[in-house]
C-alpha cells in the first residue's frame, strides 16, 4: 500500500469529461480525523462520575476476594448446593470461583474503564522505519564475519574445517542413540499373541496352557455356562486367570495376574454373543462363524481393527457391532465383516467349545493379531 | 486338570460332551423357565382383563393373539417384565412409527392395567417376570462395584454418565437419568429393542442392584463443577469455549477498543 | 464537544495534557530509591523508556492474540498448582477418597490423585477446571488470532518468520493439550491414548517399534503417564514459552500492524503509548480474561473425570471424543474409508489410519507455514506491508481462508458425528456419508461463494463512495420525478473505502530469451502467470477521484468498475508500486 499518491493528471476517455486534469489518480490519505473529546474531558462532573465508577469496580474486586476467603474457610468440599439452571454443585467450587472471578474482573474492568474515561485518549503517531539494516551495517557485518574466518585461519586450514564439520555433525548422535535405543523394548511377536495363547511369562511371551482356558465374565471373573447364554445375550469376556476369580479352585486363577493385567486385557478382551443359528448368513463367513462358535454362541475380539477401541455396542436386532470411537460397524452374522466405517479387517474370531462341565472354553487362541494394523502383521 | 485334559482327547469325549451339554441345557431350562413364568401367580380374571385391554389397545400391531404382525413383534415369551418396561416407561403404545420407540413423556396406563396386560402376555409363553422389589432399589447395592459392571457392560452405549449415545442408522441408546430401578432391571433382563439381554446368569440380581445403586449415587452426586452440559463430553465443552468464551472475551475487547464515552 | 485544530491532529494536545515526550518537569522527582539503585548497576531506564513510549494500535481483533497469551499464562500458573498434588504414576491403588461411586475401585495413582484434587483438596476442583478451560480458551483464541492474521494479510513481509513461529506454536499447543488431556488416566483419556497407540502402529514399516518405544512395551504399560507428564509440564511448556517470547519480541521489533484508515500509513503506527493507556488496557484485559476463566470454572463443569471412571482397556464410553482442537483429526479418521488399508507380501499398510492420524496435521501446518511464500510468489509482491488488508479487498486470499475453514469444520463436525446423531435425531451413517462428500465439495462451494461475496462487497463500497449514503429523504423534482437524496461521504469515511491498492496480475515476460530460445524457467513462469491471473481475476479497483468526479457529473452512470476494462486506472495503480 502506497502512501504517496500521484497527483499526475488522469487520462480519461476523450469526450466523456474534460477539464479534470487536476484530479489526483488516487485519493490522498486525509490524515487523522479531528479529535472528539469525551464527556469526562468536558465536564468535571462526568470525570467525577467516571472516577466513582472505577473506584466502585476496584471495590467490587476487594469484595470478591473477601468472598473467596470466607468461602474457603466456611465450606467443606463435600458441601453441595442446588442452583437453579445449573444443578447440584459443590458450594465450595461455586463460591471460590465466583469470588476469585469477581476479584480479578473488578481489577480488570476498573483498569480498562479508567483508561477509557480518564487517561489520554488521543492517538499518538510513531514513525516506522524499514526493517532492513543499512547497507553500511550489512557491509560491516560481512567484513566482521569474513575477518573472523580469516583471523582464525578457518579458510586456510581445510583439515580443521573438515574435522570440525564432522564433529559438529556427529556430536548429537550419542544422545539420539541413547534415547531411541532405550525408550522401549522391541515388539518381537508380542502383538500377535494374547492371553488366549498361554499364561504371560512376564517378558511379553506366553507359556502354553495345559488345558484350554475358560471364558470368564468381565469384571466379575465368573465362568460361563453355554446354557446360560440365552439368545440375544451379550457377555463381556476375559480369559480365566487374568482377573482374580474368588471361587476358582486353582490358586493361580483365584489370584489372577499380579502384574500387567491391563496390558493383557487390552489384547484378550472378547465379546460373546448368542444368535439364533438361523440368523447367520449363508456365506463362507457366516458358516465359518458358526463352525468356530457353539450352537450360535460366537466370540470375537473386542479390540477394534481400526485403532483399538473396545467394540462393545451390540445391537441385538440387527446383529451389528459398533465401535463408539470411529463408528466402524461389524456384521456378526457374516463373521464380523466390516459393513461401515474406517476399519478394514473383520474382528478376529475366537474359536470356542464347551468343557465337560458345560462351561465355555477357548478351543484355540486367536489365529491372527488382534487390534490395530501394523506393518508386519501380514 | 492334567488328567482331565488327557481324557478330553478321548474319542468318546465329544459324545459325552454333547450329551452333557444337552442335559445341562435341558436341566437349566427346566430349572429356570417355570420360575420366570408369572402364570401361576396371575388369576384367570386378571388374564382375561389383560386380554381385553390388549385386544383394544395393542392388537393392531401385535396381532389379536399377540403373535406379532408385520408392524409389531411377536410377544410370546417376552414375559411380564418386557410389558412392564415398555408400558411402564411410556414406550408402548408407540405414538408414531419410527426406527425406535422413544421413552414416553407420560405413561398412559395405570399400574393395574399394565399388570393385567403383563399377566396376559406372560400367559402366552414363559418369559421373565417382573423382578423382585428386593433387587430393584439402590438400597443394599454396592455403588463402586456397580460402576465397574456398568462401565464394562453398559457405558459403551449409554455413556459413562448414562447420558445416552448413538447407535447405527438413527437408533440410539437412551439416557438413564431419572429411570426407576425396576425399569433398569427389566431392561437388562429383557433386552428391549436393540439392547442385548443381560439375564440373571450374566449379571446376577445382586450385581444388577449394584448397577442401580451406582446410577442412583451418580444422580445424587450432581455435577460438582457446575453445569454438566448434558454430560456429553468434550464436544459441548468446545462449543462453550468458542461461543461463550470467545464471544464474551471479544465483547470485552470491543468495549476496550471502543472510543468515546 | 470541541475539536482541536492542529496541523497534525494526532499530535494535538488538549490544554492541560503533558506532552508525551516532554523533558522531566522541574518538579519531577529524580530517580532514586530502589529503582535508582538498580539503574546504577544495570541502567535499564533507557530501554524501559523506549518500551513505555512504544505505540500500539487499538482494535478488538488485536486482542485475540492477547487472550491466547493470557490463557497460556493462566495455564502455566494453575498448572504449577496442579503439580503439587498430581501424582504422575500408573502404579495401582484402590480409591478411598470422598467420591462415593468410586470407593473401593482399583485405579492408577494418577487417576486417584486427580480425583483427590477434584474432591478432597479445597479449591482443587476450581484450579483443575480453570486449567482446562484456560487450555481450551488458549487454543480457541490462538486459532481466532491466526485467522485474523491470515485474513488481514498480516503474515506478509516482513512478518513471514513470525507467522511460521505462530504456526509452530499452534501445532505444539495441540500436542500440549492432548498430553494434558491424557494425564488423568480416566476412561476417556485412556481411550484417547489407546487410539494414539493405534495411530503409531499404523506408521509404515516402523509402526510397532514406534509404539513399543513410546509406551515402553505393550499398551498401556506404566511408562506413558510419567513420560507424558514430563513432556506436558517441562518440555513443551519450555518450547512454547521460548517460541512465544520470540513471537512477542518480533512484534515489538517490527511494530504492530494497523488497519488502514485516515492518518494511518505504511510508515507509521497510530495508537496509544504503553504508559499509561496501553499498560492499563492490556493489564486490565489480563485480569478480565483471568476473571472470566475463574467465573466459567465456577459455573460450568469441564472434563468430569470422576464420571468416566478409571482407565481400563475393556470398557469404553459412548461419546468418546478428544478435546475440541483434536476433533478435526479424529473426524478425518471417522471419514476415511477402510479400503485405504492394503496388504501385500505379508505386510500391511494402513493408510485409512495413517493419513488422518499421522499425515493430516503436519501436512496442513506445512501448507499454512508455506502460504506467505506461495502468495508472494503468485502476486510478485516483495514489499514490506504494515497496513492490513480488509478481507474483502483480497477476494482470493479470503476465499482460500474460508475454504480452509470449511474443510476444517467438516472434519471437526465429523469428529462429533455421534453427538450430532443423538442431538439431531439423525442416522450416524447418513451424517458420515454426507460429511465424506462435504469434505471435498464444501470447500469448493465456500471458495466460490466467498469470492463472489467479497467482490460484491467491494462493488458496494464503490457504489457508496460514488453515490454517497442514502439519506432516506425523498425529493420531488419540478418535473414530478422522485429521487432519493444521497449524501456524499466525508473524506475520512471515504478513505476507509478507497484507501487500498488496486492490483493487477503478473505479466508473463516472453518465454524465450533474446535469441528466441525457450528459457528453462518458461514452464514455471507460465504457471506463475496463470496462477497470478486466477488470483487477481475480476479484481475490483478502488474509486479514483476522477471517477467520483464523473459520478457527480452524471448521477445515473454506472461506471466501469472491473479492473480489466478500466484502462484509465493504469496511472493510478502504477503509482502504487515503488
Amino acid at each position: 500500500m502506497s502512501t504517496e499518491h500521484s497527483t499526475d493528471t488522469v487520462r480519461l476517455d476523450e469526450g466523456h469529461h474534460v477539464g479534470d486534469g487536476g484530479i489526483p489518480a488516487q485519493f490522498a490519505n486525509p490524515g487523522l480525523p479531528p479529535h472528539v473529546h469525551r464527556m469526562a474531558d468536558e465536564s468535571e462532573a462526568a470525570a467525577k462520575r467516571a472516577e466513582r465508577q472505577v473506584a466502585g469496580l476496584f471495590t467490587l474486586s476487594i469484595l470478591g476476594t473477601v468472598l473467596f476467603l470466607i468461602a474457603y474457610f466456611a465450606f467443606d468440599t463435600a458441601h453441595r448446593t442446588w442452583v437453579p439452571g445449573i444443578g447440584t454443585v459443590s458450594t465450595s467450587n461455586l463460591l471460590l470461583g465466583v469470588g476469585m472471578g469477581l476479584g480479578l474482573l473488578g481489577i480488570g474492568l476498573g483498569a480498562v474503564h479508567w483508561a477509557k474515561t480518564l487517561m489520554p485518549d488521543e492517538e499518538v503517531v510513531e514513525e516506522r522505519h524499514a526493517m532492513r539494516s543499512s547497507d553500511a551495517a550489512r557491509g560491516e557485518f560481512v567484513e566482521i564475519m569474513r575477518g573472523g574466518g580469516e583471523k582464525s585461519q578457518l579458510f586456510r586450514r581445510p583439515l580443521i574445517k573438515a574435522t570440525l564439520g564432522g564433529a559438529l555433525g556427529l556430536f548429537s548422535l550419542p544422545l539420539l542413540v541413547q534415547l531411541v535405543g532405550s525408550l522401549g523394548p522391541l515388539p518381537k511377536n508380542h502383538l500377535s499373541l494374547t492371553m488366549w495363547n498361554g499364561t504371560p511369562d512376564g517378558e511379553g511371551g506366553y507359556t502354553a496352557y495345559t488345558a484350554r482356558p475358560r471364558l470368564v465374565t468381565d469384571p466379575e471373573s465368573l465362568p460361563i455356562k453355554a446354557s446360560d447364554v440365552t439368545i440375544g445375550s451379550v457377555y463381556h469376556v476375559l480369559p480365566e486367570g487374568l482377573l482374580p476369580s474368588p471361587e476358582a479352585e486353582d490358586e493361580h486363577l483365584r489370584e489372577g495376574l499380579h502384574h500387567g493385567f491391563l496390558e493383557e486385557k487390552g489384547k484378550a478382551a472378547v465379546l460373546l454373543m448368542r444368535l439364533d443359528p438361523k440368523d447367520f448368513q449363508d456365506t463362507p463367513g457366516g458358516k465359518k462363524a458358526q463352525e468356530w462358535g457353539y450352537q450360535g454362541i460366537v466370540a470375537y475380539s473386542k479390540i477394534c481393527t481400526h485403532v483399538g477401541c473396545p467394540v462393545g455396542l451390540y445391537e441385538r436386532t440387527t446383529h451389528h457391532l459398533l465401535c463408539p470411537c470411529h463408528q466402524s460397524t461389524f456384521d456378526v452374522t457374516d463373521d464380523c465383516r466390516v459393513i461401515f466405517g474406517p476399519a478394514k479387517r473383520p474382528l478376529p474370531q475366537l474359536k470356542i467349545a464347551v468343557d465337560d462341565e458345560g462351561y465355555l472354553i477357548a478351543a484355540e487362541p486367536f489365529h491372527e493379531a488382534v487390534g490395530p494394523s501394523f506393518w508386519e502383521r501380514g | 486338570m492334567n488328567a482331565l485334559a488327557v481324557r478330553r482327547r478321548h474319542p468318546a469325549a465329544i459324545f459325552i460332551l454333547l450329551l452333557l451339554g444337552l442335559i445341562v441345557t435341558g436341566a437349566g431350562y427346566a430349572a429356570l423357565a417355570p420360575k420366570q413364568a408369572t402364570a401361576a401367580t396371575a388369576s384367570a380374571d386378571q388374564i382375561e382383563r389383560g386380554r381385553r385391554l390388549f385386544l383394544t389397545n395393542c392388537a393392531t400391531c401385535h396381532g389379536k393373539d399377540g403373535l406379532g404382525s408385520p408392524v409389531g413383534p411377536n410377544l410370546a415369551g417376552v414375559g411380564a417384565a418386557a410389558v412392564d418396561f415398555q408400558m411402564g416407561t411410556g414406550r408402548m403404545p408407540m405414538a408414531e412409527p419410527g426406527v425406535q420407540a422413544p421413552r414416553g413423556k407420560k405413561v398412559t396406563y395405570s399400574a393395574e392395567e399394565i399388570a393385567d396386560i403383563a399377566a396376559w402376555v406372560a400367559s402366552l409363553a414363559p418369559g421373565p417376570a417382573v423382578p423382585d422389589a428386593e433387587y430393584t432399589t439402590a438400597e443394599g447395592g454396592n455403588a463402586g462395584r456397580g460402576g465397574e459392571i456398568f462401565r464394562v457392560n453398559c457405558a459403551m452405549c449409554h455413556n459413562s454418565a448414562g447420558a445416552g449415545g448413538a447407535l447405527t442408522r438413527g437408533k440410539y441408546a437412551p439416557k438413564l437419568t431419572d429411570v426407576e430401578g425396576r425399569h433398569i432391571y427389566e431392561a437388562m433382563l429383557t433386552g428391549p429393542q436393540s439392547m442385548p439381554v443381560f439375564n440373571d446368569n450374566n449379571i446376577s440380581p445382586e450385581s444388577k442392584r449394584d448397577v442401580i445403586a451406582y446410577l442412583k449415587t451418580m444422580d445424587e452426586a450432581g455435577s460438582p463443577g457446575g453445569m454438566a452440559l448434558g454430560s456429553l463430553g468434550p464436544v459441548p465443552e468446545g462449543l462453550v469455549a468458542w461461543v461463550f468464551g470467545l464471544g464474551i472475551l471479544i465483547g470485552a475487547a470491543c468495549w476496550l477498543g471502543q472510543k468515546g464515552a | 464537544m470541541s475539536t482541536t485544530a492542529n496541523d497534525r491532529p494526532a499530535m494535538g494536545l488538549r490544554t492541560g495534557d503533558a506532552p508525551v515526550s516532554a523533558p522531566p518537569s522541574a518538579g519531577a522527582k529524580k530517580l532514586g530509591g530502589a529503582v535508582g539503585w538498580v539503574d546504577d548497576r544495570l541502567g535499564p531506564a533507557k530501554g524501559v523508556n523506549y518500551l513505555m513510549k512504544k505505540v500500539f494500535p487499538d482494535h478488538w481483533s488485536f486482542m485475540l492474540g492477547e487472550i491466547a497469551m493470557y490463557s497460556m499464562i493462566i495455564c502455566l500458573l494453575t498448572g504449577v498448582f496442579l503439580t503439587f498434588w498430581f501424582v504422575p504414576s500408573a502404579g495401582h491403588t484402590v480409591y478411598d477418597g470422598s467420591y462415593v461411586p468410586l470407593q473401593g475401585v482399583g485405579m492408577s495413582e494418577a487417576y486417584a490423585s486427580a480425583l483427590n484434587i477434584s474432591f478432597d483438596i479445597k479449591g482443587g476442583l476450581l484450579i483443575r477446571q480453570m486449567h482446562h478451560w484456560a487450555a481450551l480458551m488458549f487454543i480457541v483464541a490462538l486459532s481466532a488470532h491466526m485467522l485474523r492474521v491470515f485474513f488481514t494479510g498480516a503474515f506478509r513481509k516482513p512478518r513471514e518468520l513470525n507467522w511460521i513461529i505462530g504456526c509452530l506454536l499452534s501445532m505444539l499447543a495441540l500436542v500440549e493439550g492432548f498430553a494434558g488431556y491424557s494425564l488423568p488416566d480416566d476412561l476417556l483419556s485412556g481411550t484417547g491414548l489407546r487410539a494414539a497407540e493405534g495411530f503409531m502402529q499404523s506408521a509404515p514399516v516402523i509402526g510397532s517399534y514406534l509404539a513399543y518405544a513410546v509406551f515402553d512395551g505393550p499398551f498401556p504399560g506404566e511408562a506413558i503417564i510419567p513420560r507424558l507428564y514430563s513432556v506436558h509440564v517441562l518440555l513443551l511448556p519450555a518450547i512454547l514459552v521460548g517460541l512465544f517470547t520470540a513471537h512477542i519480541v518480533m512484534v515489538a521489533v517490527q511494530k504492530h500492524t494497523q488497519y488502514p484508515g485516515p492518518g494511518r500509513t505504511n510508515n507509521n503506527v497510530v495508537g496509544f503509548p504503553v504508559m499509561p493507556v496501553y499498560a492499563a488496557k492490556a493489564g486490565g484485559f489480563f485480569f478480565i480474561v483471568f476473571g472470566f476463566i475463574a467465573l466459567i470454572s465456577a459455573i460450568v463443569q469441564i472434563n468430569a473425570i470422576w464420571v468416566y471412571g478409571p482407565y481400563d482397556p475393556s470398557p469404553v464410553t459412548a461419546g468418546s471424543q478428544p478435546d475440541w482442537y483434536m476433533l478435526w483429526a479424529d473426524g478425518a479418521l471417522r471419514l476415511l474409508p477402510g479400503w485405504l488399508e492394503f496388504s501385500a507380501f505379508g505386510y500391511t499398510l494402513s493408510l485409512n489410519v495413517a493419513i488422518g492420524a499421522l499425515g493430516l496435521i503436519p501436512v496442513v501446518y506445512g501448507a499454512m507455514a508455506a502460504y506467505p511464500f506461495l502468495e508472494a510468489w503468485v502476486t510478485g509482491d516483495k514489499r514490506e506491508h504494515h497496513l492490513l488488508d480488509r478481507p474483502r479487498n483480497q477476494p482470493t486470499r479470503t476465499a482460500i481462508g474460508v475454504a480452509a475453514i470449511a474443510f476444517y469444520l467438516v472434519l471437526a463436525l465429523a469428529g462429533s458425528n455421534d453427538i450430532l446423531a443423538i442431538k439431531l435425531h439423525m442416522s450416524i451413517n447418513d451424517i458420515t456419508y454426507f460429511f465424506r462428500a462435504a469434505t471435498f465439495l464444501l470447500p469448493i462451494v465456500a471458495f466460490w461463494a466467498t469470492r463472489r461475496i467479497c467482490l460484491s462487497l467491494q462493488r458496494a463500497d464503490r457504489n457508496l463512495v460514488l453515490h454517497g449514503r442514502e439519506s432516506g429523504r425523498i425529493v420531488q423534482t419540478a418535473e414530478g420525478r422522485f429521487f432519493e437524496v444521497h449524501e456524499p461521504l466525508d473524506e475520512y469515511t471515504r478513505w476507509k473505502l478507497v484507501g487500498f491498492e488496486g492490483q493487477e496480475p503478473l505479466q508473463l515476460t516472453a518465454g524465450t530469451d533474446a535469441h528466441g530460445v525457450a528459457s528453462p524457467a518458461a514452464g514455471k513462469d507460465k504457471l506463475r502467470a496463470r496462477l497470478s491471473r486466477l488470483y487477481f481475476q475480476d479484481t475490483v479497483q478502488p474509486v479514483t477521484p476522477a471517477e467520483l468526479e464523473a459520478a457527480h457529473h452524471d448521477g445515473h452512470a454506472h461506471e466501469a468498475i472491473e479492473g480489466g476494462s478500466a484502462a484509465e486506472l493504469e496511472a493510478g495503480s502504477s503509482s502504487g508500486h515503488h
